[in-house]
């Protein structure tokens, strides 16, 4: 039975078809293409005459239609042949001609749908919210209160300090290195690219072929204790300086105390 | 024990004398040989004319220079006759008594073997020139007497009187068998003159007398244990670069320009204590390049290096033999760091001193027959002084300083003339300054008295 309707309905369209088609051939004006598909389609714009007559007509336009949060844009709508005119996101009914101010948070795409005698119709438009452009990148992104890398390496790393012809960690040092690790650390988080050297010093005793050699063991010391406390190897850089850069050159104990020490200075 | 040593290339002329010097030395060195020496009587040279405004400084040289050679007994002048002659002309036998005859010199007081007169003065052409002559005042006949007699001719100036009397000097020292090659010799050094930074020096030469001090380098770094190349021509050093890296490396320079040759360090926390092979063809170094300090040999570029030790002992300083590359020097050992000897290859090592106090500084005589060094024993730890071994009797050993109070000495390095040896002295607690004195620690003379002068070593020019 469904097939047999069927079949009478592509009768009738076939003759239809060619009524039409002859009615071509005469070279009589076209009839205008059909209307859209659905009422609910794209923009209806004055003039289009895929409109019957008494179709309803609307424009809405956003101007401008790029803001900033903050920022209002205004709507501007026209209708014609609707007696129900209603825009979408809050704004509810409204006139058939008019004009209102925006002000969303989000990129919005409001909807004007203009109902009439004769039919429906809607039309859009989108106000898009664009962001500000950041602020520049900084070059350190924490903040640095203590400067440059001199003076962070001058203030918060501390000397270790060895017995006489020693180069073993004794305790304060350790308690001085532990410290001094902490404090790297922190040092190479806000100067990635810095090198810090290990510098290994002597009191006088001693000759200076001699103490640059002892020297170098207190600074390599103490650097694989820095590493053994997670301190990147690589950006530590050991130096001797032997007994030619004395803190203070009195013969006497203190004096010779201040001398055998491992001292830390900023490299490139 | 004492044993005598002889030294010094004019030892086959001069008589025997032995002369002990220092506090109970195992051996003794014996400057003068087996003959004593000579006495000079050295008159108090004058200048005719304007020729006389200069005769301070000429006699000052030449008896300086003579004094220096360690060849001579210079013979007080309070003991000489009333007069003196000035020319050979002035030579009379028969006024004896007067100071005019050869014989007034020979006798007592005076007891002179040698008389040293003449006069200078400026020429119609500008010159200054003077009369040197020499006579043996035990010989009667005045014509057998004469050793030399001749005439130095030079610019009217202060320096030139000064460069005629050196000349006259060197004659006179060759004459009597001497070597008159630390006339034309330099020190170098370094020093904080003219530096750059808190702790920076540089390079410094001066002639053997400590006259003519200039900067030769402008390195801009801090510099350590300068050594020169057997011909003279290139220095060899430690240097802390004032750069971006500043570990110690070696450097080298030219000992006329102070202008850096290139030279390649290993990747090192440690490149120092350099020294040339006899040959001038090697360098020999200590680094740090597997680790521990080790010695290595290079070219004299850096290039192609060749470790030849394997030691724990941080060893540093090798020295070569002047007369045996196969025989070298090094110091090393912790705590109480000593000499030790090994073979070219590092091979045949055996200490050398006796394991008391602390060793370093090594320095081979010209001859490779003795080693002057720095070293503690019977001093407080860091109390250096200088001693000297027979490299054949390495247990036996003669004192040249002995310091008292606070007083290091430390740093030797030989003179070309063997005879002669340079070091760094610090005296209560002030600056060190650079020191020469005869090998057998007698003829002290302080060259330096500005700034901090450090690390000399003594070239053949």
């Amino acid at each position: 039975m469904w097939i047999r309707n069927r079949n009478l309905t592509q009768t009738a369209s076939v003759l239809l078809g060619l009524a039409l088609f002859t009615a071509g051939c005469s070279k009589r004006a076209p009839l205008p293409p059909p209307p859209a598909a659905s009422n609910n389609g794209g923009p209806i714009t004055p003039g289009n005459t895929a409109n019957p007559p008494g179709f309803p007509t609307a424009t809405l336009t956003a101007e401008p239609n790029r803001i900033e949060i903050g920022q209002s844009a205004n709507l501007s709508w026209t209708t014609t042949n609707a007696n129900d005119v209603s825009i979408s996101n809050g704004i509810g009914t409204v006139s058939a001609t008019g004009r209102q101010s925006v002000s969303p948070t989000d990129t919005t795409t409001y909807t004007l749908t203009a109902i009439g005698p004769n039919g429906r119709t809607t039309a859009t438009a989108t106000v898009t919210i664009t962001s500000p452009p950041p602020p520049p990148t900084p070059v350190n992104t924490r903040p640095n209160p203590m400067g440059t890398l001199s003076t962070r390496v001058d203030s918060e790393l501390k000397d270790a300090f060895f017995d006489y012809d020693a180069v073993s960690i004794r305790e304060d040092a350790r308690v001085s290195l532990l410290t001094d690790a902490d404090a790297l650390k922190r040092i190479f988080q806000d100067f990635p690219s810095a090198m810090i050297n290990v510098e290994g010093h002597c009191d006088e005793r001693g000759s200076a072929e001699y103490n640059l050699g002892l020297g170098d063991r207190r600074s390599s010391s103490a650097r694989d204790f820095l590493v053994q406390l997670g301190v990147p190897a690589a950006k530590l850089r050991t130096i001797s300086y032997g007994k030619e850069r004395p803190q203070c050159t009195e013969a006497d104990e203190a004096c010779y105390q201040k001398n055998r020490r491992v001292h830390f200075s900023a490299g490139q | 024990m004492k044993k005598p040593i002889i030294i010094g290339a004019f030892l086959t002329v001069v008589t025997a004398v032995a002369v002990l010097f220092g506090q109970n030395p195992d051996f003794t060195v014996n400057i003068v040989g087996t003959g004593g020496k000579p006495a000079l009587a050295v008159i108090e040279f004058r200048g005719a004319g304007a020729a006389q405004q200069y005769m301070a400084a000429f006699n000052a040289t030449l008896n300086a220079d003579l004094q220096d050679s360690a060849l001579f007994d210079l013979r007080p002048k309070s003991f000489f006759p009333k007069s003196n002659p000035q020319a050979a002309t002035d030579l009379r036998p028969e006024d004896a008594g007067a100071g005019y005859a050869l014989q007034d010199w020979a006798g007592a007081p005076v007891n002179a073997s040698h008389l040293v007169f003449g006069y200078a003065a400026v020429t119609n052409n500008g010159l200054f020139v003077l009369n040197g002559n020499v006579y043996d005042t035990r010989v009667k006949d005045i014509q057998s007497a004469k050793m030399f007699a001749q005439n130095y001719p030079d610019a009217v100036t202060e320096a030139g009187a000064i460069k005629v009397a050196h000349a006259f000097a060197a004659d006179i020292i060759q004459k009597f068998g001497g070597t008159t090659s630390l006339l034309n010799s330099r020190i170098y050094f370094t020093s904080n003159r003219e530096a750059t930074g808190q702790y920076g020096t540089e390079i410094w030469v001066m002639d053997w007398d400590g006259k003519n001090q200039k900067r030769l380098t402008s390195l801009k770094g801090q510099i350590a244990d300068p050594t020169i190349s057997p011909d003279g021509s290139r220095l060899a050093f430690t240097i802390w670069p004032g750069t971006s890296s500043p570990q110690p490396r070696i450097g080298m320079v030219s000992s006329d320009t102070g202008r850096s040759y290139p030279f390649y360090n290993q990747e090192a926390s440690i490149n120092a204590t350099p020294t040339f092979t006899p040959d001038g063809t090697h360098i020999l170094y200590s680094s740090s390049a597997s680790n521990e300090p080790q010695i290595y040999s290079a070219e004299i570029n850096g290039r192609n290096f060749n470790r030849l030790t394997s030691t724990k002992g941080n060893p540093t300083e090798p020295k070569v033999n002047p007369k045996n590359p196969d025989s070298l020097l090094f110091v090393q050992g912790f705590q109480n760091e000593q000499i030790y000897r090994m073979n070219a290859e590092g091979a045949g090592i055996e200490r050398l001193t006796n394991g008391e106090g602390e060793a370093s500084n090594p320095a081979w005589s010209p001859d490779g027959k003795f080693v002057a060094f720095a070293w503690t024993r019977g001093y407080q730890s860091g109390k250096f002084n200088i001693f000297v071994i027979d490299i054949g009797a390495p247990q036996k050993y003669q004192q040249l300083t002995h310091g008292e109070g606070y007083e290091r000495n430390e740093n030797p390095t030989w003179a070309p003339d063997g005879i002669h040896i340079v070091f760094m002295r610090t005296v209560n607690r002030g600056s060190p300054q650079i020191y020469t004195m005869l090998a057998n620690g007698t003829q002290v003379k302080q060259l330096t008295t500005q700034g901090s002068n450090k690390y000399p070593v003594w070239g053949v020019k």
